[in-house]
């Protein structure tokens, strides 16, 4: 990815209008965006508890500085024993609100029922940052500062003191059952949560030094609790941000330019008068919208308005594209570098070298995003599908809109799926903006294609590796040089250009800036892209950082200015990178005809088998754990172990093969590794995934049917992405407009047989990620597969049935 | 604008709105229903999927006063969290959604075409959901959960 932080943006009058509005000086926001997030990290000025339930509990409102540290900002005790909790990690269709339930009332001891969990309203919940890369697990699974976890165990640890002091025994002579407090032998000396602070304030800091139980003493925790939110979800009850209702509100559509990068030249409003119910064109730059009455009316007008543009940029023809972003201006870094590459690779008996490329993906949100949004005179209301209610939004609207930010409330509402940042940012914009300008109540949809044309997109990559083989075929060298194409990402602490609304609205993407020289080895052992393949030992000061067995590595990195928007999606560039180095290990062990998962398994270096000690320096990652994962996947899917290709396919009609990948999720973060069968026309190029086994190990398992959910739709999604989907353009904007154009992966492809195996560490292992673990190997999955059943390498992404195709004439 | 009377989940409706207006935002604007959704406003994904006349139908393209006069039923009308029609509770039980967005494509042209077809295969259920997008992939569960329903059915 590009990295243009230190470079000073610039910004329109408009622009620099509402930064003065916001409370921000130019010159104190062109400081850099940390000025902006110092401010923007606290709960809230509404407090902790809304005015209502601080009624209902007694409490004061809670004032304004960063209060993340204080209980009383997670957990509040109702005279009645309800126990309210307040969370920042919000739910995206992964099941996380059930699962911080269970969370509260694990650590609490109570029941389930008894547990009223709020998340993400930036009136009421403690910012936890943006939702996403599979952070929600460690985030508030680890006792550690400012984690949910802590923060219950915090509670309970206070209400067994109060209790034991009230009683005048000490907290060994008590037992807690369901949230009353009980004298071990006087059961008349009892007390419930209720009694004991019912009502009034912890006045605590968390306390992540008291001694909790292991996942092994867990009752709620570990279990398959339903997710509350489906009963409601499959009977058309559960409110998602496109179903919120303001009184007053209207309908807004916005009117996004016909081509990349095109500006408003002129827009004639006399266009749409005759429409009826419309309440106002609005123009702000090159930011145009309608907004009327009823959704109807609205979307009649956006059709209808006739604006002039620019003609904005000539596109890099996509023909060539992979070739286009080798010859741009770049950024480049070295992440390691035993500089000793060439010469190993100059001794190796053999070199492998391997090119893959992987296109842009979109997010495609099923439904297309939504978003409501009240903004009076100097204040707003917001509520929103984003991942983060507090940097993308709260923060990114004071300065989009010129309301200081404690004047802001969002409020977290369910949206479609998003996988990392789809429309929901931009749409909340779009609302807000609207909004303002109309002073009512403002819900705009965006139209499919503006969902799509408009999005971040996933990243591309080109990705060339050599890898130096020794005489018994084993890896000795490993060269990884990649590039991918950046603009835009999540907004945060005030960069709304980070996606399209703020960029039309007047705020300009700052100048990219190309590096000068090679620049310096990293000394970071970080893995949070998965530039390291999982082989290679990352050897830094402190010894190897990593569970592979080659020393001799070069891992390079470059960014390139990207046409179109990009920013997260699902496993970013992880997915690209994996799919790279799981393909190429996979060449390797087909040049040294060996079975691709013992190849594997030879190239990691197992913990130390007497002290458990692991072999990766001090990054705890362990390699033992990654080679549990490949052989449980591949013992469960009943791995023929023979080398690649199958021995005695015909080269016409229907054949099949194996297929294995797996990866250590951002470096550390989660294992995964995925076995697979894999079926291939040769007639006619469609492949398909017959049957697969997933085996994962995200640390202990909060709720094994949930982390299964993450698994299969990961796996599904990967799968998808690596059949057919491609965003498009032509010389002067996005093809992919619809679900013709972008093309998904549907029931009508034959939906496999899934087997998930999770390794459920209750050993006192940190919890890790597991919403993107199986999604990152699939590519690789499929490449493997393709060549297990035909003996073809392909190395561009995706699989289509065309490019299956032509790579079987071509060979 | 004109009159129309919308027969929705066994209630009669009486509006005044542009006969040509989507069903779609009729039933999530007008009536405030949250079981149909907006995913593509073209036809090609099934969110905003009701069933008229016992046949699942895309609300997104069909003009409210097509409708008119027919009894039309959303996931709202087919059961609720306390009582859910045996399809909803298959899906419940094996806890199929994620976001849910698609929960109307897949569970009403699920129902409408094993009402019809009770004894389809598996391959045959695939073709009828041909369709139905869902985009975080819980097509294995929703297999799980329509065959849970279709063995209901015999
Ligand atoms: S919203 Fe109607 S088919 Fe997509
Ligand atoms: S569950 Fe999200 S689109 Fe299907």
């Amino acid at each position: 990815m590009t990295s243009n932080k230190t470079i000073q943006p610039t910004y329109t009058t408009d622009a620099l209008d509402a930064l003065e509005k916001a409370g921000l000086s130019r010159r104190t926001f062109l400081k850099g965006t940390g000025a902006m997030i110092v401010g923007f990290s606290t709960v809230s000025a509404a407090g902790l508890l809304s005015p209502g339930e601080a009624a209902a509990a007694g409490a004061p409102l809670q004032g304004s500085t960063d209060r993340r540290d204080q209980l009383d900002s997670w957990i509040a005790i109702l005279h009645d024993g309800t126990i309210l909790a307040y969370a920042g990690k919000s739910e995206l269709g992964t099941g996380m609100f059930t699962v911080q339930s269970q969370l509260v009332a694990e650590y609490l001891e109570v029941p389930l029922s008894r547990v009223k969990l709020t998340i993400c309203d930036t009136a009421l919940c403690p910012d936890q940052g943006t939702t996403s890369g599979s952070q929600s697990h460690p985030t508030n699974f680890n006792h550690r500062n400012r984690s949910l976890m802590t923060a219950a165990a915090t509670a309970f640890h206070e209400l067994k003191n109060l209790a034991a002091a009230k009683f005048g025994v000490t907290v060994d002579d008590l037992v807690v059952v369901n949230g009353v407090i009980i004298v071990k032998n006087d059961a008349t000396k009892n007390v419930t949560y209720g009694e004991l602070v019912g009502g009034k304030v912890f006045n605590l800091q968390l306390d992540s030094s008291i001694k909790i139980k292991g996942p092994k003493e867990w009752k709620i925790l570990g279990t398959s609790v339903p997710r509350y939110d489906i009963p409601d979800i499959v009977t058309g009850r559960l409110e998602y941000a496109r179903d919120v209702r303001v009184p007053g509100m209207v309908y807004g559509q916005v009117v996004r330019p016909p081509r990349v990068d095109a500006k408003v030249v002129s827009v004639d409003e006399s266009s749409v008068a005759d429409i009826p119910g419309l309440v106002k064109v609005v123009v702000k730059n090159s930011f145009v919208g309608v907004v009327a009455e009823k959704r109807y009316q609205a979307i009649r007008a956006s059709e209808r308005l006739k604006v002039e543009w620019t003609q904005g940029l000539h596109l890099p023809n996509q023909a060539t594209f992979y070739d286009w972003m080798l010859q741009q201006p770049r950024t480049n870094s070295r992440v390691a570098d035993s500089l000793d590459v060439d010469e190993k690779l100059a001794s190796a008996a053999k070199v492998i070298q391997a090119t893959y490329l992987y296109p842009y993906n979109m997010h495609g949100s099923l439904g297309a995003s939504a978003a409501v949004a009240d903004v009076k005179e100097n204040s707003a209301t917001v509520w929103s599908p984003t991942q983060s209610v507090y940097g993308a939004q709260r923060s990114t609207l004071a300065v989009l809109l010129g309301i200081p930010q404690e004047n802001i409330r969002v409020i977290w509402r369910m949206g479609s799926g998003c996988y990392g940042l789809n429309g929901a940012d931009a749409v909340s914009f779009d609302a807000a903006l609207l909004s303002q300008a109309v002073g009512r109540p403002v819900m705009v949809q965006l139209t499919r294609k503006d969902e799509m044309a408009w999005e971040n997109y996933g990243t591309p990559y080109v990705h060339k590796n050599q890898l130096g083989l020794d005489a018994a075929g084993n890896i000795i060298a490993w060269d990884s040089e990649s590039w991918t194409a950046g603009k835009g990402s999540r907004p945060s602490g005030g960069s709304p250009y980070n996606v399209v609304t703020g960029n039309l609205a007047g705020f300009e993407v700052p100048a990219f800036n190309p590096s000068t020289g090679p620049g310096n080895i990293s000394t970071s052992t970080g893995n949070g892209s998965n530039h390291v393949p999982s082989y290679i030992a990352f050897v830094k000061a402190n010894g190897r950082a990593y569970i592979g067995t080659v020393t001799s590595e070069r891992i390079t990195t470059h960014g390139i200015r990207s046409p179109f928007w990009t920013g997260p999606l699902r496993s970013p560039n992880r997915l690209q990178n994996t799919f790279a180095h799981e393909c190429v290990i996979d060449e390797a062990a087909a040049y040294a005809k060996v079975d691709p998962v013992e190849y594997r398994l030879r190239h990691i270096i197992d913990d130390d088998p007497l002290t458990g000690v692991t072999n990766a320096g001090n990054s705890g990652v362990s390699g033992t754990r990654m080679k549990d994962c490949i052989k449980l996947a591949a013992e469960k899917f009943g791995w023929e172990h023979r080398a690649s290709p199958k021995a005695g396919n015909p080269k016409t009609g229907v054949v099949t093969g194996q297929a294995m990948a797996a990866c250590l999720y951002e470096g550390h973060n989660g294992y995964c590794a995925v076995a697979a069968e894999v079926e291939v026309n040769q007639d006619t190029g469609v492949v398909n995934i017959l049957r697969m086994a997933i085996a994962s190990d995200s640390g202990p398992v909060s709720n094994p049917n949930g982390i299964a959910n993450q698994n299969e739709g990961g796996a599904l999604q990967g799968m998808s992405r690596a059949l057919g989907e491609e965003v498009t353009w032509d010389h002067e904007k996005i093809t992919s407009i619809d679900w013709i154009t972008y093309p998904t992966w549907k029931f009508s492809n034959g939906v496999p047989d899934i087997s998930n195996h999770q390794i459920n560490r209750t050993d006192g292992q940190p919890a890790k990620g597991s919403g993107e673990v199986s999604i990152s190997v699939m590519a690789a999955v499929l490449a493997n597969g393709i060549f297990d059943a035909t003996g073809v390498r392909i190395r561009e992404g995706h699989f289509s049935p065309a490019k299956v195709l032509a790579a079987l004439k071509a060979s | 604008m004109s009159a129309i009377s919308l027969k929705v989940n066994g209630r009669t409706y009486d509006l005044d709105v542009d006969p040509e207006t989507p069903l779609l935002y009729v039933l999530t604007d007008d009536l405030a229903l949250r079981g149909p959704k907006f995913g593509c406003g073209l036809g090609q994904c099934g969110a905003c999927a009701v069933i008229i006349e016992g046949e699942a139908i895309r609300s997104c393209i069909t003009p409210v006063s097509t409708a008119a006069g027919f009894q039309i039923t959303t996931l709202e009308g087919l059961g609720s969290p306390e009582n859910p029609h045996p399809i909803q509770k298959a899906f419940i039980d094996q806890q199929v959604f994620q976001c849910g967005t698609c929960s109307s494509g897949i569970i009403m042209t699920a129902k409408a075409f094993l009402d019809q077809n009770p004894k389809a295969t598996k391959g045959e259920i695939e073709q009828a959901l041909d369709s139905v997008i869902c985009r975080c992939f819980v097509q294995y569960r929703a297999m799980n959960a329509i065959s849970q329903y279709q063995g209901g059915l015999a």
